[in-house]
């Protein structure tokens, strides 16, 4: 029996390329004749605008063409919206690739200029005029739906993008009916997903064939290539797509931008190569955010401490347009989810969608789910005070028992697999969590103020059913497909429609395809990334690569398998139903001394020289996999603080994540995810905060403004897990790239409560900055 | 203006604007595209590269400033096609993801090692705290330091 590599965490092979500078980024792509673009971007956050003279920017050294929103009227179609929850309302606003009007953001592109290096034309942008006449701009949410607010869209009454409510159960007879019912007002702010890889593209036109190839910063090439096809008016095989090394997405990378369609339009303008690369500050006000709600939450319990009811009013920032995924994130991604792991007997969730003069908002790690978690965990928290009753204990009373094949909740959704209860007890155990309290007690009683933050989550990933994604108004399928092909010497090459991005897959997928068809890992590539070689995907977000990309790969091993052990029989001159495999090998039942390899298989079919009559030459397999449900990772998190209250500085002590993503293909990359999500999620909790001044004008437009975790600022995070396989996948998984940062927000942010809750502090907006603590300390006391 | 330099061993002499940054002599004038640009402000230390044994940011270099220096960039720190202990240990303990910080990374750890054969975990951290990483939270990252520490000094 040959050792499977499944739950080995081997090195990535990624690396190699990656630890020498050997990679190849989209701004490293360098193309003969290229061109470079740069954008003109509107500095106010509402403007019309009543001309614009791009005289001197055309005539400046270096400058090829200067184009405005004139010129692509007619030739772009607007930038599409792609997710449209149905019976919401929403108001599919025209985006404009470049505005000519009006400018709704500080950041809307104007004008692009081409020249023959970067420094030219950055140079060129300053020589263009554009007459602004300043419009009332309005950034917060709750604050564009007020009456009298700015309005930023004709078609778009009070800024209402859209109206969607969500109701299971009855909410208002649970509220009735509580014998308690402890409220809160969150602010989740907004965020900057920050890649460290700025966003880029590199488009070339051939007008001989008519095709456009584009290198594009995607986390999903062939929805880029999809969308592109809408907005040039080109067919999709007339566009190739390609994501080559792509560095950190957090869900800003899945979008289809204006600026990587305006790069191809210049492109398709001047027939030569273009490239566009965002600048960190371009970045900042261009990429989407993430986040931004003003939410009024709700929870109803009995005086045991059941929890009865959950429910919202949610006002989400949408930005100046709706983006690619936008009205997804705060509705489905969110409101389907106000279980969380607990029985829950009635959820509502009531949310707007908010146009505002802000940058648009997407998904970004966790997407809609760590809001979710947030208010049902903050909630918790105010119960258990409520109640006077330990947080951890309030959650233990609370958690779904454990289930193996399927659990519905009240909110519409069936969880596939569920054990909570042992990873809260290996995580509470770990933590010594009586002898935290212990301390925290006798700290106190010193003046010193430690906290303690403890939340169970379930989320919602794998995204998903394309049954499901049509019925939700996703406007594409959200199945993977998978090519696996032996090439005559026995190797074997893997297509991917899917497109990790730092994730680490072309090491797990090699090792999942290795041991499916009984290989060495080494024998395996795994290509993705390019429209032009490899089959249709849906690409990497919502933690799916795994769970759906390998999924079809699989299945797609499994009919090669079958179909090699047809051609050993024969040639084995065995009955098939005598042949069986087994780690690489065909033999016959009862003879294992006739054996064939898998990989003399591969040989004998390529070169089909003898062959069962009827069986096509060739080895390979295609397959399309659509999972019949989303998977649900579950977890416990614990953050221990420390908060100084004469200076409101916090320091994280100690951080446990304990998650179960079921079986783990290589727990090293598992451990990344885990370590990179929880830190994004402190971030959110501590630091990180894209503010907007009362004209509309990003402050924080850059990193040295917009506080991004560093590495002296954390402790080590502790991982703990346990295994609950999902029954539907082939191999069990679950997502774990967004469990970090679902769990880590609340979980830091309560402790801190926790901490203060002695000096009379409820609530800090986040961030929890030294000096909104300090100020919240001086209120509690009531100074 | 005409600036010579020597670049991962080998003599560089070209013409370049005065206001050419060194990130982009080296990436666009070199092709040493190992070299990232993650931020524009000096903030992140994507571009950190080696000049006369002292790493810096290039984003916020002339290329004229590096007239008569000797770079090293990623390209330069495995000449001979052997990797570096720093480089092999951030790939033994899965010190990067998307690696586009990593560069920048195994430059500035080269230095710290250098200064400080022997350092804590938080001198590792408080000597990274110019490199931003938004992929691994770092954990990684301290452990692949103190690994090539330990081989470093053995």
């Amino acid at each position: 029996m040959t050792t499977r590599i499944f739950g080995s965490g081997i090195r990535r092979r990624e690396d190699p390329r990656l630890i020498t500078g050997g990679a190849t980024y989209t701004d490293d792509v360098q193309l003969p004749g290229m061109l470079y673009a740069a954008m003109l971007r509107s500095p106010h956050a509402h403007a019309k605008i009543n001309s614009i003279d791009i005289t001197s920017a055309v005539g400046a050294r270096g400058v090829v063409a200067v184009y405005t929103g004139a010129d692509i009227e007619g030739v772009l179609n607007g930038i599409p919206c792609a997710w449209v929850p149905p019976g919401a309302d929403l108001v599919a606003v025209t985006h404009p690739a470049i505005a000519k009007d009006v400018v709704r953001y500080q950041g809307d592109a104007v004008a692009v200029v081409v020249a023959e290096d970067r420094y030219q034309a950055e140079d060129a942008l300053e020589l263009i005029n554009v007459d602004y006449e300043i419009l009332p701009s309005v950034t917060n949410p709750e604050a564009a739906m007020k009456p009298g607010a700015p309005q930023l869209h004709e078609d778009a009454p009070n800024n209402q993008a859209f109206h969607w409510v969500s109701e299971g159960g009855d909410t208002e007879a649970a509220f009735s009916a509580a014998d308690v019912i402890v409220k809160d007002t969150i602010i989740q702010q907004r965020l900057i997903p920050n890649a460290m890889e700025p966003r880029s593209a590199v488009a070339t036109w051939t007008k001989a064939t008519g095709e456009l190839t584009l290198w594009s910063t995607s986390q999903n090439p062939h929805i880029c290539r999809f969308l592109a096809s809408l907005v040039t008016g080109l067919g999709e095989h007339k566009i190739r797509v390609i994501a080559t090394e792509v560095g950190g997405g957090f869900g800003s990378k899945i979008p289809v931008y204006a600026d990587e369609m305006i790069t191809s339009f210049c492109s398709m303008q001047l027939g030569r190569p273009v490239k566009w690369t965002a600048t960190r500050s371009e970045g900042f006000q261009s990429t989407i955010h993430g986040r931004d709600h003003v939410e009024y939450v709700e929870m109803a319990a009995t005086q045991e401490g059941k929890i009865t009811g959950v429910r919202s009013k949610i006002y989400a920032g949408m930005g100046a347009y709706l983006s690619t995924a936008g009205p997804g994130v705060p509705t489905i991604l969110h409101g389907l989810i106000y279980c969380g792991p607990y029985d829950i007997g009635a959820t509502k969730a009531d949310v707007y969608g908010v146009f505002s003069n802000a940058t648009p908002t997407d998904a970004y790690r966790g997407a809609g789910r760590p809001e979710a978690t947030f208010l049902i965990e903050r909630l918790v928290d105010l119960l258990a005070v409520e109640l006077g009753t330990d947080p951890a204990e309030l959650r233990r009373k609370n958690l779904i028992p454990k289930f193996e094949e399927g659990h519905d909740v009240i909110s519409g959704l069936t969880y596939d697999s569920g054990d909570y209860e042992p990873l809260m007890d290996m995580v509470l155990g770990h933590a010594d969590y009586s002898a935290l309290r212990q301390e925290q007690a006798q700290m106190r009683e010193n003046g010193h103020y430690m906290g303690i933050g403890v939340t169970c989550y379930n989320e919602i990933c794998g995204l998903g059913p394309s049954q499901v994604a049509g019925a939700v108004g996703f406007g594409g399928g959200l199945w993977e497909s998978a090519i696996v092909r032996f090439h005559p010497t026995g190797k074997v090459h893997v297509y991917s429609g899917i497109s990790p991005h730092g994730q680490g897959e072309e090491t797990t997928f090699a090792q999942i395809v290795s041991d499916e068809l009984g290989v060495d890992v080494d024998d395996v590539t795994i290509t993705h990334g390019d429209t032009s070689n490899t089959p249709m995907g849906w690409g990497t977000y919502g933690s799916r690569t795994t769970s759906v990309g390998a999924g079809a790969m699989v299945i797609a091993a499994r009919k090669i398998k079958e179909k090699a052990r047809l051609l050993a029989a024969h040639l084995l001159e065995a009955a098939e139903s005598d042949v069986e495999y087994r780690d690489g090998q065909f033999s016959v039942k009862g003879s294992p001394d006739q054996s064939k390899s898998i990989q003399e298989m591969a040989t004998m079919a390529n070169v089909a020289w003898n062959l069962p009559e009827g069986m096509e030459p060739g080895l390979e397999a295609s397959a399309f996999y659509d999972p019949p449900n989303f998977v649900y990772p579950f977890g416990t998190h614990l953050a221990v603080v420390d908060v100084d209250k004469d200076n409101g500085h916090i320091v994280v002590r100690r951080y446990i994540a304990g998650d179960d993503c079921g079986p783990q293909i290589n727990p090293m990359i598992v451990e990344g995810q885990v370590h990179g999500g929880v830190v994004q999620g402190i971030g959110q909790a501590l630091w990180e905060h894209a503010i907007y001044d009362d004209n509309g004008q990003l402050v924080t437009g850059s990193m040295t403004d917009y506080a991004l975790p560093r590495a002296h600022l954390l402790p080590n995070i502790e991982s703990l897990s346990t295994v609950t396989p999902s029954p539907h996948n082939p191999l069990g998984v679950k997502g774990v790239g967004e469990t970090g940062s679902i769990a880590s927000t609340v979980t830091v942010y309560n402790a801190v409560i926790d901490a203060l809750r002695p000096l009379g502090v409820t609530r800090i907006d986040m961030p929890l900055t030294p000096e909104k603590v300090w100020q919240a300390i001086r209120q509690g006391h009531g100074s | 203006m005409n600036i010579q330099l020597t670049v991962n061993g080998k003599a560089q002499e070209k013409e370049v604007d005065a206001r050419l940054l060194l990130v982009h002599f080296l990436r666009d004038d070199l092709g040493l595209t190992g070299t990232k640009i993650g931020c524009d402000t000096s903030q992140c230390g994507a571009c950190v590269v080696s000049m006369d044994g002292k790493t810096i940011k290039s984003c916020t270099c002339l290329a004229v400033q590096a007239n008569g220096s000797d770079i090293t960039t990623i390209e330069g720190v495995a000449p001979d096609g052997v990797l570096d202990p720093v480089q092999e240990a951030f790939w033994d303990n899965h010190g990067l993801q998307c690696g586009y910080c990593t560069a920048g990374m195994i430059i500035t750890t080269v230095e710290l090692l250098k200064k400080n054969p022997n350092p804590s975990d938080d001198e590792v951290r408080e000597g990274l705290k110019g490199n931003i990483c938004r992929c691994t939270g770092y954990q990684n990252i301290v452990k692949s330091v103190q690994a090539a520490a330990k081989v470093n000094r053995s």
